[in-house]
């Protein structure tokens, strides 16, 4: 499990415009390439002194390149992280507030306790 | 010494600066009184003329992350920009710009580590609507530093409710030990129950309106032993998955002290959560 890393992903997408359309867009392009050349960095320094261990599990990587956010919730994502991104890329395409109800409705085979986020 | 003169507990709810400057047909229909109780709110920090604030919000994933995550953190900075972007994207919200009242920043922090909490401190820290949207709300004008402080409701492991009931405490001590000829009003804010990216989420009401009903009591009787028997850490995933936030109010409730009645209450039942606005004159009035 690598919750650690899926938030990373969604909340280094989510801060950056450019990042958000191309997630949109081209979801399993924007998620081999952030693996490859995104996920070691450490946020706050320069290049040479990147990670060099992390790396999305099979069901992380299909669930990010799907946009598959049901499946981000049972995986342990950051709630918070997955709606704010979410939000970003497709409430566009609904009525007002209708992406919302609609992602509340994905969900409604959860029940409690909901998937731990503990990271 | 400086003097507590209000103390003040929100929710924070980003949809307000939209929903309260829209016009015409993009006016929802529950702005008008919305406004119309913020100002009513607002009314009581402005009768208070507090000289300086203290704000306790929560940093939801925009500077602190969880690289380098802490519990309880207060800015010590002479200027804090404010909002994010995907503040600005999703809320509308404007950018802002606060003064800080780095003494008092600098002796919460000396004193409170020496009170026992190792409190983390930033020097550079841009604020986000945790604690903007009490500003637009209460003192739209700006014109006030801020001492801001940040506690973690959002990345476990957090610390136990009872935690902050005594972070509460302390801050309450601390403002009134500053030696400083200041009125000081300390304005936290967090949720009652809510959930965000959840199947309860955006709702009707909120998720669990039970839960509100007895958080307001709770909080406006000043109950503190009341709502530490029932609210753990795993109980607050109940109400929803973002109700730790509740554990503000209870801060809030440590800053008003044990058996405080709030001098003033006021709730809202929104879709997806209820408002709730509280306000403790320390003295029993408004000098």
């Amino acid at each position: 499990m690598s919750k650690y890393l899926l938030n990373k992903f969604l909340f280094t997408v989510d801060r950056d415009p450019e990042l958000v359309e191309r997630y949109r867009e081209d979801p399993r392009g924007t998620v081999e390439w952030w693996e490859a050349e995104y996920a070691n960095r450490l946020l706050s320094c320069h290049g040479g002194e990147a990670s060099t261990w992390l790396r999305f599990e099979d069901a992380e990587r299909e669930a990010l390149a799907g946009h598959d956010y049901p499946r981000l919730f049972e995986l342990g994502a950051h709630p918070f992280l997955t709606l704010t991104l979410f939000i970003a890329m497709f409430e566009r395409d609904h009525e007002p507030m209708g992406f919302q109800t609609d992602y509340a409705r994905r969900l409604a085979h959860m029940t409690m306790p909901y998937p731990d986020i503990a990271t | 010494m400086a003097e507590l003169v209000a103390v003040i507990a929100s929710t924070h709810h980003p949809f307000y600066y939209r929903a309260s400057t829209a016009t015409g047909e993009d006016r929802p229909p529950f702005a008008d009184e919305w406004v119309r109780k913020v100002e009513a709110f607002r009314e009581t920090l402005t009768k208070a003329r507090p000289d300086v604030l203290v704000m306790v919000g929560s940093d939801h994933f925009h500077q602190l992350w969880l690289d380098n995550m802490p519990q309880f953190l207060v800015g010590k900075a002479p200027f804090y920009d404010a909002n994010w972007h995907n503040e600005e994207r999703e809320f509308g919200l404007p950018r802002m710009f606060f003064t800080g009242q780095e003494d008092l920043s600098a002796y919460i922090l000396r004193e409170g580590l020496d009170a026992g909490f190792d409190l983390a401190f930033s020097n550079e820290l841009r604020i986000d609507h945790s604690i903007t949207c009490p500003i637009i709300t209460l003192r739209p004008q700006n014109d006030l530093p801020i001492v801001p402080i940040y506690t973690n409701i959002f990345a476990p492991p957090l610390p136990r409710p009872q935690r902050f009931v005594q972070l509460g405490r302390t801050i309450r001590e601390l403002v009134e030990s500053w030696p400083a000829d200041k009125r000081v009003a300390v304005i936290g804010t967090g949720h009652l129950s809510l959930e965000l990216g959840g199947p309860r989420q955006f709702g009707p009401h909120g998720p669990d309106p039970e839960f509100d009903r007895k958080a307001v009591e709770w909080i406006s009787s000043g109950d503190i032993e009341g709502c530490l028997s029932e609210v753990t850490l795993d109980s607050l995933h109940l109400p929803g998955n973002a109700t730790h936030g509740f554990m503000d109010f209870m801060l809030m409730m440590g800053v008003a002290g044990e058996g405080a009645k709030a001098d003033y209450v006021d709730t809202y039942d929104l879709f997806h959560t209820m408002e709730a606005y509280f306000t403790w004159y320390p003295d029993g009035g408004v000098a």
